[in-house]
């Protein structure tokens, strides 16, 4: 990869930030889904272990 | 011949279902943006007019394609939910609102980013600008009125009269701001336009919006497993789906 | 409160009779409270007082803006009173007797929110000319401005139905009311404020007023199911 391709025409700090942001906000929703639904998860086990002591 | 449809309704199997199909969405965005990404940066030639700026297209579109139709999603799941008191589409409808955002504002500041080389200014009232600026709006609506409801199954029906209501606004509002960006463009005439598309420009177009798409059903399905527990906390099948 | 004579729980009490009888009602109690009349048309005049001491003293420049400023402390002042549409009748259980009287419940917000805009929007419209003044509007511009104005805060009365509706139950609905009104009510803004710019501008405002009355059109056929739905989900 040249030095022509990092500079994407003169236009690289309108380009790259672009595509950082881009995978930025892909790697946020895997994250964020994954963790919401082990949030979730936790507190079903929780109601479920209450419900279990409550009976 | 039609439990398949049925099923569709059922939180276990959506739960069960979610995770697999997940997985093969996400392997298929994976091929697909990695294949977009590189040849949309190494091998397309650059645009006549814009140059290497062009590029940015190939997430700025796919952001701004994914974030209506996630709206689009969110009103459907609502309205099925409303109607046929479905929880499990509730459930879908609450999970694609915040990816939808989210994708509203790649689109924004990818859109800001390319103005600027392009029309030298980091912001601009251009109509398809300011239309996903408004759908954003609609989009924080609809999730602070979802979160607002103690009752979460209140929520659910609040949340899904308004993106109905916000969906059948979408086209309405595209089509005002339109008008009266129209009315003063001013003798400066800044094409917004897309650029010519010539095969291998396009094809990773292609790639990048139909892996953007893989992607937001991957982690709508990631995120309805999320959904759906919170809506079935004490059901006697998320003990065995938890394996408790 | 025992103001009202008959309410339209019997059978036989036709639509007519009834919406007529909401709209009484309502507008009763509005008046019984001046001050909460006074209100909305307070605000409207200290907002649009703002641009000038933000902006400019000059008249010449605040003529250029003055379609937009105009419409937006309108739209500012009519979204105030909105919350008390339901929110009243939902804090005493009237709300539900409506809803258990068997009338229509569209019917029945037809008829509060027509009650609500007589009151609100329309006022905001009468007082709208000195406002114009103020703001350095040319004569010849008002009628335009008027026509805007009154279609334009009808069509943000039904559509502020449907966000009372959903917010009703809400303990800081004022807010999230706003959020969720005002984007909706954006092309409202365009067409209506554009009308007044064309016609501020010595241009054809033909196009821009049948868009407005369009859309009021479109608003006003559609909002009122959707507000009773809203009422349905608030009450249920």
């Amino acid at each position: 990869m040249s030095h022509s391709f990092w500079a994407m025409g003169g236009y690289a700090r309108f380009v790259w930030p672009c595509f950082l942001l881009a995978f930025a906000v892909l790697g946020w929703n895997l994250w964020a889904a994954r963790r919401y639904h082990l949030q979730a998860r936790r507190r079903a086990q929780r109601a479920l272990a209450m419900a279990d002591t409550d009976s | 011949m039609w439990t398949w449809f049925y099923q569709l309704a059922s939180p276990p199997h959506v739960y069960r279902m979610a995770a697999r199909l997940s997985g093969g969405f996400l392997a298929a965005a994976l091929v697909l943006i990695a294949y977009g990404t590189i040849a949309g940066l190494v091998f397309a030639p650059p645009d006549y007019q814009q140059g290497d700026a062009f590029r940015i297209v190939y997430v700025h579109a796919p952001a701004a394609w994914l974030s209506l139709n996630a709206y689009v999603v969110m009103a459907v799941a609502g309205a099925i939910g409303l109607i046929w008191r479905i929880k499990v589409a509730h459930a879908v409808s609450a999970a694609s609102a915040p990816i939808g955002a989210s994708f509203t504002l790649l689109a924004l500041v990818t859109g800001s980013l390319w103005g600027r080389p392009m029309w030298g200014t980091f912001w601009a009232w251009d109509p398809r600008l300011t239309s996903e600026l408004i759908l954003l709006f609609l989009y924080v609506g609809v999730m602070s009125l979802r979160s607002a409801f103690e009752d979460a199954a209140r929520g659910d029906r609040a949340a899904a009269l308004l993106a109905i209501v916000g969906v059948v606004n979408v086209p309405i509002i595209h089509f005002s701001v339109v008008w009266w960006n129209s009315l003063h463009q001013g003798a400066t005439v800044a094409r917004f336009g897309k650029p010519a598309m010539v095969p291998s420009m396009l094809w990773p177009l292609l790639a990048m919006l139909a892996g953007f798409l893989c992607f937001y059903l991957a982690v709508l399905c990631m995120r309805v497993r999320g959904e759906v527990l919170r809506r079935e906390l004490r059901a006697r099948w998320v003990r065995e789906a938890l394996g408790s | 409160m025992n103001d009202v004579q008959a309410w339209p729980a019997e059978a036989g009490v036709g639509a007519g009779a009834a919406l007529a009888l909401i709209v009484k009602r309502d507008l009763c109690l509005s008046f019984r409270r001046p001050e909460q009349l006074l209100q909305p048309l307070v605000f409207f005049l200290i907002v649009t007082t703002l641009f000038p001491l933000g902006l400019s003293l000059e008249l010449s420049t605040l003529r250029e803006v003055s379609p937009g400023v105009l419409w937006v402390g309108a739209l500012l002042a009519s979204l105030l009173s909105l919350d008390a549409l339901f929110r009243s009748d939902a804090e005493d259980g009237t709300l539900e007797q409506l809803v258990l009287s068997g009338q229509d419940l569209t019917l029945i917000v037809i008829a509060k929110t027509l009650a609500h805009w007589l009151v609100s929007g329309a006022a905001l419209v009468l007082v709208s000319p000195l406002i114009a003044l103020a703001l350095g509007m040319p004569v010849g511009v008002f009628a335009t401005m008027l026509a805007s104005l009154a279609l334009g805060t009808l069509t943000l009365s039904w559509l502020g139905a449907i966000g009372a509706a959903l917010t009703v139950g809400l303990r800081r609905g004022n807010v999230l009311l706003s959020l969720i009104v005002l984007p909706l009510a954006m092309p409202l803004l365009i067409f209506g404020a554009g009308a007044t710019d064309r016609a501020l501008a010595d241009l054809s405002t033909s196009g821009a007023l049948y868009l407005l009355a369009s859309l009021c059109l479109f608003t006003s056929t559609l909002a009122p199911f959707a507000a009773a739905a809203a009422v349905r989900i608030a009450l249920e």
